[in-house]
Order: structure tokens, then C-alpha cells, then sequence
């Protein structure tokens, strides 16, 4: 099957419907050795055991950032290119773009009481990333209170491609600001600073998380694909109704 | 394992973490599930899709 074939929906079911059990299972493995190796895991000399929760919150962040670049593409390909399944695909990013970034909120508030001794500051990190929260929610709105689906797609569309300005301002914001949240420690100009021991359980976390990330979108295009059939079905069938009335 | 002096702390984070992924989860299964279910309802009824119609004939 060519690349070009899947701006088919059928034939992307088709392949959904084959690669979804693989990639279930390779996500449930990942988490099952991530899980192992973050629980065995040695505390961290300063923050102790509470680095157990960086397992969650890095990846959660990282996906929270992947989950608006999809939605980006998406956006380019909805009002560029009109590609069929761009729509489809920003669509069914957004929820799941914004579970994980309100995961990573909640697990970095979880983090921070025992590490810094509060919950929350408005330093630039966690207000960028409140803000791209609640450009999730926004564009959740967008796509789900929109009477014409059309017209709310392309909305979102630009929403989109406005709101992925805050993604290099999330990245690069603890090196222009002053904030308490640490520094880049992983993906830096110099290699990690975090220990192996710590490190690989994070990077097979965040491999989990990625495969969870996929598995979850495309179901979610898949689901989205078949609503779109109901309705284009349904219209259908009223517009039958309605010619036989007459 | 001693989770140390944290340990609500790293829990409630794993807790929180495991229910916002079980609900996406059920999110998605249900909805599938949902969709399923009204377009096999349709295609009992006789509403077939245009595309479908032209493969026919």
C-alpha cells in the first residue's frame, strides 16, 4: 500500500484496523518494563524518591507539546493541502493532547509541594503550560460546540497555527526567564545531566507513553472516521425521507 | 520499595496518571463501541453510503 493511499479513509481503516492490536500490545509491554524499572530506580540525592514522579511528568510534558505539533501538521494539511484525514487527525489529537498536558499540571504540583514547598508559582514553564491547557480547551470547544463541522474544523484550524507559538515559548522558557523551574536536563548542548540509572527508566517511560500516545489517536481517528459516516448516513437518510414526502 | 516521606505525594501522581488514561481508554472503546452500534442500525435499515451504492452497480 502506498503512502498516497491513505488519504483514502477506507483503505486507513483498513490499516488502523491491522496495526491497532500491534501497537496496543508493544505500548502495554513498554509500560509493564518502564513501570519495573522506574520502581526500581534509585532515589535521587536530592529530591529522594519523589524523582518517581518525573516518570510520569516528563513524558506526560513532552506528549502534551507532541499532541499541539500533530494538531499543527493537521492544521496545514486542513488548509492547505484539504487533505481528508488532516481534519480527522487534529480532531482526535486534542483530548488526548489535553489529558496529558493536565496530567503533566497535576504531577508537577504533586512534585513540586515535597521539592519546593508549593504547589504552584507563575513562573514562565508552568504558565506556558496552564496556557497550553487552555488552548486545548479552546480548541476542544471549537470542535465539539461547532454546528457546522466544517466550519469549526477550519476554526480550529487557525487556532492551531496560532497556538503553536506557545510551544518553543514552553521549551525556551527556562532559559529566557528567570524561573524555579529547573533548566533543560535531558535534551541539551552537552548531553543529559541526569544518571544512566535514572535516565533509561525515564526514556522507556517516555517510549511508553509515546506508543500510548499513537495507539490513542489513531482509535480516536478511527472512532472519528465512523461518526463522520453516520452523519453523511443519516443526512442521507433525511434527505431520503424528505423527497419521499414530497 | 519505601517511598520515603512523599510517598502520598508519588501515589497520587501514579493514581491520577492511571485514572486520566483509563478514562481516555474507555473514552475511545465506548465511542468505537457507539459508533458501531448506529452504523450497523443504519446499514438494517437500508441507508448505505453513495460510494458503496456506485461499487454496486
Amino acid at each position: 500500500m502506498a503512502v498516497i493511499d491513505l488519504a483514502n479513509p477506507t483503505r486507513f481503516l483498513t490499516l488502523v484496523n491491522r496495526v491497532l492490536p500491534w501497537l496496543a500490545a508493544a505500548t502495554a509491554i513498554a509500560f509493564a518494563v518502564g513501570f519495573a524499572m522506574a520502581m526500581n530506580a534509585p532515589d535521587d540525592y536530592q529530591q529522594g524518591a519523589t524523582v518517581k514522579i518525573m516518570f510520569l511528568h516528563v513524558p506526560s510534558a513532552w506528549l502534551g507539546m507532541m499532541g499541539w505539533g500533530v494538531m499543527t501538521i493537521a492544521a496545514l494539511g486542513t488548509l492547505v493541502w484539504r487533505h481528508p484525514l488532516s481534519d480527522v487527525a487534529g480532531k482526535a489529537a486534542a483530548p488526548i493532547g489535553a489529558a496529558f498536558t493536565f496530567i503533566c499540571l497535576i504531577t508537577g504540583s504533586l512534585w513540586g509541594r515535597p521539592t519546593w514547598g508549593t504547589y504552584w508559582v507563575w513562573d514562565a514553564r508552568l504558565t506556558s503550560v496552564l496556557i497550553l491547557f487552555l488552548l486545548y480547551l479552546g480548541m476542544l470547544a471549537l470542535y465539539w460546540t461547532a454546528e457546522d463541522p466544517g466550519r469549526g474544523s477550519r476554526a480550529a484550524a487557525v487556532l492551531a497555527l496560532v497556538g503553536a507559538v506557545n510551544i518553543p515559548i514552553i521549551k525556551f522558557s527556562v532559559e529566557w526567564w528567570n524561573t524555579l523551574h529547573q533548566p533543560a536536563s535531558i535534551i541539551r548542548t552537552g548531553g543529559s545531566a541526569i544518571d544512566p540509572s535514572i535516565l533509561w527508566p525515564l526514556l522507556v517511560m517516555a517510549l511508553a507513553f509515546t506508543l500510548l500516545f499513537f495507539t490513542l489517536h489513531l482509535a480516536a481517528m478511527r472512532n472519528e472516521i465512523l461518526r463522520r459516516r453516520v452523519r453523511t448516513m443519516q443526512m442521507m437518510q433525511a434527505q431520503e425521507l424528505a423527497g419521499a414526502e414530497i | 520499595m519505601n517511598l520515603g516521606p512523599h510517598a502520598d505525594f508519588i501515589v497520587a501522581a501514579y493514581a491520577v496518571t492511571v485514572f486520566v488514561v483509563a478514562l481516555l481508554i474507555a473514552w475511545v472503546v465506548l465511542d468505537y463501541a457507539a459508533q458501531r452500534r448506529v452504523l450497523g442500525d443504519l446499514e438494517e435499515r437500508g441507508v448505505t453510503r453513495r460510494s458503496r451504492r456506485k461499487g454496486d452497480a
